[in-house]
């Protein structure tokens, strides 16, 4: 006697642990394999596109931090540069190294978050409280660049809002230094793991040629074998002084990605060391008084820093009529924001370009004919904080 | 890199020259506009013609001008990791005429498509799968039009009664303020009261 068995629908998420949030995949399922995933997304939508286009440009930094919340500093990195391209605003030497010290750190952060996410979405529990500890302490770095510990709003048209603290920079090269230790032990409850190799060793690969047809970028198209890093090969402030590598992986599969991502954090503490070593004195922010709020002391003591202080509070400053693409690599990927300046003191149109909306996109491609708990592992590892993939 | 744009400009242009209406290189950064109808002919060309290669299409949007008369730029920025340049391919359209979909020569094209139709009502003709993408299931309008208020049109809370999710018009307690920060100063057009009779030979 012979059954027939029909396909099935499955409701994933919103609400689920490993949705990573608040996704939403109709999975058509064939027993336990994958025949068709379309995710639904938009459930975090909060319009941040249309809110941007009323309000200045200093007012609309932090938006960018609520987007990808897991590295705020990248976000905002891009909209300050498009900005600062636009209006033609010069960054003082020391401001341009903080930003990238301060990005750089943010990929970390980020990075550590997402491999123990990971971990933990496939069953390993210990790197997941390991991971955090290390992340509580790098929060606390950003608690005293600019007193914020996740939304910074530290990035500023034409620098930071605040210059580092003493002793700072001593502390983080403390870190740095210690650091390593943290990620081997994360290395080696994982990287050779007999469980964790299962799970992602030929997951979901993907190939070259297919992660540039989906628009892949980051650690996504590294993972598949593509030697391509936005701070290499178009390299923004004082990226082009560095020294670092770009780790590559070769089958774009869930386990390759993991390892790059390991590898970029051994690069971004190359670039954090090298920041510290050779951060110029000056000034942090450029200090026309135009662009940039004016030192608080000034602004209490001088009549012309009052002024600009004022101006740029209310009335903001405005943007010659243009238009510009620019991107950086954010941690997850290629950050991209499409600016539309008509001369006014408010963006005519702000576009900001997810990282990993292209990445979840391609879901229904990668996991086709893959068993569920692999397109857990797959959106995992895909990396996808919907407060960007939302707007 | 001014040059090297430049230069791509013109042999886009010489190569596709029915197609292309016209190229400029502005903040170093290289526009190209194209007529409509050829969109899917352009893209196919600069993905794989040698000296392009434009493999990847990063960003699909568009800017909403309400006082043109084809309102709509649906912006298209590509992407070649072998020559390290990027390319804007600008498209115009209206709210009726729809725009060739690219999904057939980028699939990353797919979701992006998606989010415009979604968010500026432009609409993709053979898509292969255009529905709207971030807003809410029923939602009414395309809310990054300028003429669509910030506001919206509804807002939702839970009623407790009917144990559901409701859907009310949105009643501001403080209607919503637009302040006019353009200083009369610096922003006035230089057209004062009795100016337009000396240009005017009235």
């Amino acid at each position: 006697m012979s059954h027939e068995i029909k396909n099935y629908h499955l409701n994933f998420g919103p609400q689920h642990p490993s949705a990573h949030g608040v996704l939403r995949l109709i999975v058509e399922m064939d027993g336990e394999v994958v025949e068709r995933c379309d995710p639904h997304v938009g459930l975090l939508h909060r319009g941040t596109e249309k809110l941007i286009e009323y309000k200045t440009y200093q007012q609309a930094t932090p938006y960018f931090d609520r987007l990808d919340y897991m590295s705020p500093q990248n976000q905002e990195h891009a909209f300050v540069l498009a900005t600062e391209k636009l209006a033609g605003i010069e960054v003082p030497l020391r401001g341009q190294y903080i930003r990238v010290l301060t990005a750089e750190l943010g990929r970390i952060t980020n990075h550590i978050f997402n491999v123990c996410a990971f971990a933990m979405d496939i069953g390993a529990m210990t790197p997941f409280l390991w991971g955090f500890e290390e992340r509580e302490i790098l929060m606390e770095f950003f608690d005293r660049m600019c007193g914020a510990r996740l939304h910074m709003n530290y990035f500023r048209h034409g620098g930071v809002s605040a210059d580092l603290p003493d002793g700072l920079l001593e502390d983080i090269m403390a870190w740095a230094e210690r650091f390593p230790q943290v990620i081997q032990d994360i290395e080696g409850l994982l990287t050779e793991n007999r469980i964790m190799k299962q799970r992602s060793v030929d997951i979901c690969g993907i190939t070259a040629e297919q992660a540039l047809d989906w628009g892949y970028s980051g650690p996504m198209l590294r993972a598949a074998g593509v030697p391509w890093d936005l701070r290499k090969a178009q390299p923004y402030d004082v990226y082009d002084r560095m020294d670092f590598d770009i780790p590559v992986g070769s089958h774009g599969d869930v386990y390759d990605r993991y390892v790059v991502r390991i590898k970029e954090m051994y690069e971004s503490l190359k670039i954090v060391r090298q920041c510290i070593n050779e951060m110029p004195d000056g000034p942090f922010k450029e200090d026309s008084g135009k662009f940039a709020p004016p030192l608080r002391g000034e602004m209490k003591t001088n009549m012309e820093s009052l002024i600009h202080h004022f101006k740029i509070f209310t009335e903001g400053f405005k943007v010659p009529e243009g238009e510009t693409y620019t991107a950086v690599e954010a941690p997850k990927g290629e950050f991209g924001v499409y600016l539309v300046a008509d001369g006014s003191n408010r963006p005519y149109r702000c576009k900001i370009r997810a990282p990993g909306f292209a990445h979840l996109q391609s879901t229904d491609f990668t996991t086709k004919g893959y068993m569920l708990a692999d397109l857990v592992a797959n959106v995992g590892a895909m990396d996808v904080v919907f407060g960007e993939i939302d707007r | 890199m001014t040059k090297a744009l430049e230069d791509l400009g013109d042999y886009i242009a010489a190569a596709l020259p029915q197609e292309v209406i016209g190229t400029e290189v502005k903040l170093d950064e290289l526009i190209v506009v194209v007529q409509r109808n050829a969109l899917v002919k352009v893209m196919t060309f600069l993905r794989d013609d040698a000296n392009c290669l434009f493999k990847q299409c990063m960003d699909v949007t568009a800017t909403d001008y309400p006082e043109r008369e084809e309102r709509f730029e649906v912006v298209y920025n590509l992407l070649s990791l072998s020559h390290n340049m990027r390319v804007r391919v600008k498209v115009l359209t209206d709210e009726e005429t729809p725009v060739p979909s690219i999904v057939g020569v980028y699939n990353s094209a797919n979701w992006f498509e998606r989010e415009v139709w979604d968010m500026f009502g432009v609409y993709f003709a053979d898509h292969p799968d255009l529905r709207r993408m971030l807003s809410d299931y029923g939602f009414e309008g395309h809310p990054l039009r300028k003429e669509f208020p910030l506001t919206g049109y509804v807002e939702l809370r839970y009623d407790e009664d009917q144990k559901r999710v409701v859907y009310e018009p949105v009643k501001l307690p403080q209607d919503f303020r637009n302040f006019d920060f353009m200083s009369p100063w610096e922003g006035m057009q230089s057209i004062l009261p009795g100016d337009e009779k000396a240009e005017g030979g009235a």
